[in-house]
């Protein structure tokens, strides 16, 4: 029994000073002691995506012991090599599940809730009951939907509606790690443009002097294919057709000197795979996860708010805080107030747009979440919504209820609360 | 943990944000606003039409298409649309209403549309889909067919196709299967 508690003890050792002395970055508020660390252990955290196995693995020894992780997955036999917690015995089984099981019985007294599905299929009330969000998806749509989901759940009458999201991510040798706090810093909408697209080759290139074992796979798949085997629609889960395009590139890549065609190769570039590498996924799963112990306890300063890492010659990482953008879709369009005379029309109402200094509506639409106020276009809609522009705001809208307004003349839209004078 | 919300305070004091005592309402979500900026922008012509069955529900509509050219003028064809609250990332659903003949649309009337699966992109709107929809009765395609049988007959005689597309917009039956009567 002794035994026992002294090696648990052991084990949080180094959480344990870390979380009960102050360190000369922490701030001057904050109290080490083991009111952090019961915080740290009642802090309910979601994870969610692909780092799963990194993520689950180091919230739980960092601490967590009220993990949930949500992830659609099932296990294939390609992920053995990276994913720790998965057997051979496990594939054909949901990532989470598994996942779930292998760290609740290596790591004692930490509690791992799974869900088998996707992150859209849960609604506002889930995503509430979490303190911190922790994201390491593999596409841009799955990041835009929780970004824009956690930031329409910020509710200002409420401290606990606003979840910080730790993201992160990695393609090949490089990823990415860095944390939002919707409404308050750059979202993952606002930083849209940096994820320029991949290049794509231009197929003259291709198609006259390749100068990469790529090029030539390309030809292969590109141009050789739809010249000897047109009616044989491409497959790139036939095992023939790849190896067809592996010989074809081969041949190629022989008659241009270039050497580096392999099966392997040809099967990443026709599948537009970039292959996932270990140490990658461990650097940026390690950095997410210490970026929400951060956040979680307070016993450090977070990470404000990006850092990249590239890991394909030698290791270089660089952070800096990426910016608001002013016109973001999704978090630089929150609803201002506004003053109204309840007693006005809808109609003198959007003639005041027209007057306001920072809109200047000419044409707008509007609505609210129930009604549709007024539509200009299509003519049937536009009909159906005249007559409200007779009627008086407090018949139309509740005092405080919020309208979303938008103008051809603009490209982004307007939401205001409407306060009743 | 730590200071956000004093952080989120200050900003809500800075823009004058700060909510007015009592329930939460209901906000506009980003589809229903995404929604309002396409239809106002829509270019509809003399061969479009739309309907709102709920004219507050402007996630869910109906759109008529009556060709004035190609091989279905003529006919008039209608199609709901249901747009999820995760539009613009998911692309509109759309199914025709009626039964007809055309290689593209199945004779459940489920459409297809490059755009509205595979390539569907959210900097795609509204009026990309109905130029597409528009699209598919002027140039019906047979290399991406729903309805196997009528790509076959576009692609081994136009001509016969032409005759199938007529008969069964006057109701009539092609190969055995009866179409409903479209014409205008």
């Amino acid at each position: 029994m002794h035994h026992s508690t002294a090696s648990q003890h052991d084990r949080w050792k180094h959480l344990y000073k870390v979380m009960s002395k102050p360190g000369p970055h922490c701030d001057e508020d904050w109290t080490p002691g083991s009111a952090i660390i019961d915080m740290l252990e009642s802090t309910k955290v979601l994870g969610a995506g692909g780092l799963g196995c990194e993520i689950l693995k180091n919230l739980a020894l960092s601490g967590f012991k009220d993990i949930h992780v949500i992830d659609m997955d099932t296990i294939d036999i390609s992920n053995l090599n990276r994913q720790f917690l998965f057997r051979q015995s496990d594939i054909g089984k949901p990532k989470a599940e598994v996942a779930a099981a292998f760290v609740e019985k290596r790591v004692k007294g930490v509690r791992i809730t799974p869900f088998v599905g996707k992150i859209q299929d849960k609604d506002e009330d889930f995503y509430m009951q979490f303190k911190i969000i922790i994201c390491g998806l593999d596409s841009i749509e799955a990041r835009r939907w929780i970004n824009a989901t956690l930031i329409g759940m910020v509710d200002p009458e409420n401290q606990e509606s606003l979840k910080p999201l730790v993201d992160g991510g990695t393609e090949g040798f490089k990823g990415q790690a860095r944390v939002i706090l919707p409404t308050l810093t750059s979202c993952i909408e606002c930083q849209l443009d940096m994820h320029a697209p991949r290049p794509a080759v231009p197929l003259c290139t291709i198609a006259t002097i390749p100068r990469q074992p790529q090029h030539c796979i390309e030809w292969a798949h590109q141009i050789a294919w739809q010249d000897k085997r047109k009616d044989d629609p491409f497959d790139s889960d036939n095992m023939e057709h790849i190896s067809w395009v592996y010989h074809a590139a081969l041949e190629r890549a022989q008659h241009f000197h270039i050497a580096g065609v392999t099966f392997q190769m040809t099967q990443g570039v026709v599948k537009n795979i970039i292959p996932a590498i270990a140490s990658t996924n461990a650097v940026i799963a390690a950095s997410t996860t210490s970026e929400v112990l951060k956040i979680a306890t307070g016993c450090n300063p977070y990470l404000n708010n990006y850092m990249m890492y590239a890991g394909e010659e030698g290791v270089y990482t660089y952070t800096f805080e990426a910016e608001k953008k002013s016109d973001c879709p999704v978090c630089g369009n929150l609803a201002r107030k506004m003053d109204i005379d309840p007693d006005m029309t809808l109609g003198e109402f959007i003639e005041s747009l027209g007057e306001r200094a920072e809109a200047q509506l000419k044409k707008p639409s509007m609505r609210t979440e129930e009604k549709t106020l007024y539509q200009r276009f299509p003519p049937q809609l536009e009909e159906h919504t005249r007559p409200n522009l007779r009627l008086k705001l407090r018949d139309l809208v509740e005092d405080g209820e919020e309208i979303a307004v938008s103008d051809p003349a603009y490209t982004i839209d307007f939401r205001y609360r409407l306060v009743f004078k | 943990m730590l200071k956000i919300w004093s952080m989120k305070q200050q900003q809500a004091q800075a823009e004058n944000a700060e909510s007015a005592a009592g329930n939460k309402k209901k906000k506009v979500t980003a589809a229903q606003l995404r929604v309002q900026r396409d239809l106002q922008e829509l270019t509809l012509g003399n061969t479009m039409k739309m309907s709102f069955p709920n004219p507050d529900d402007i996630l869910n509509f109906t759109l008529s298409i009556e060709p004035d050219e190609g091989m279905y003028k003529g006919g008039v064809f209608n199609f709901n649309f249901t747009v999820n609250q995760n539009f613009p990332h998911d692309p509109p659903k759309v199914k025709c209403t009626q039964k007809i003949y055309h290689p593209n649309i199945d004779l459940d009337g489920n459409v297809c549309l490059n755009i509205l699966r595979e390539d569907w992109k959210p900097v795609l709107n509204l009026n990309a889909v109905i130029v597409g929809m528009q699209f598919l009765f002027l140039e019906p395609n047979a290399s991406d067919p729903l309805n196997k049988e009528a790509a076959d007959d576009l692609r081994n005689n136009r001509e016969a196709f032409k005759r199938n597309v007529r008969s069964s917009m006057a109701g009539g039956a092609v190969r055995g299967e009866t179409f409903e009567r479209v014409l205008r």
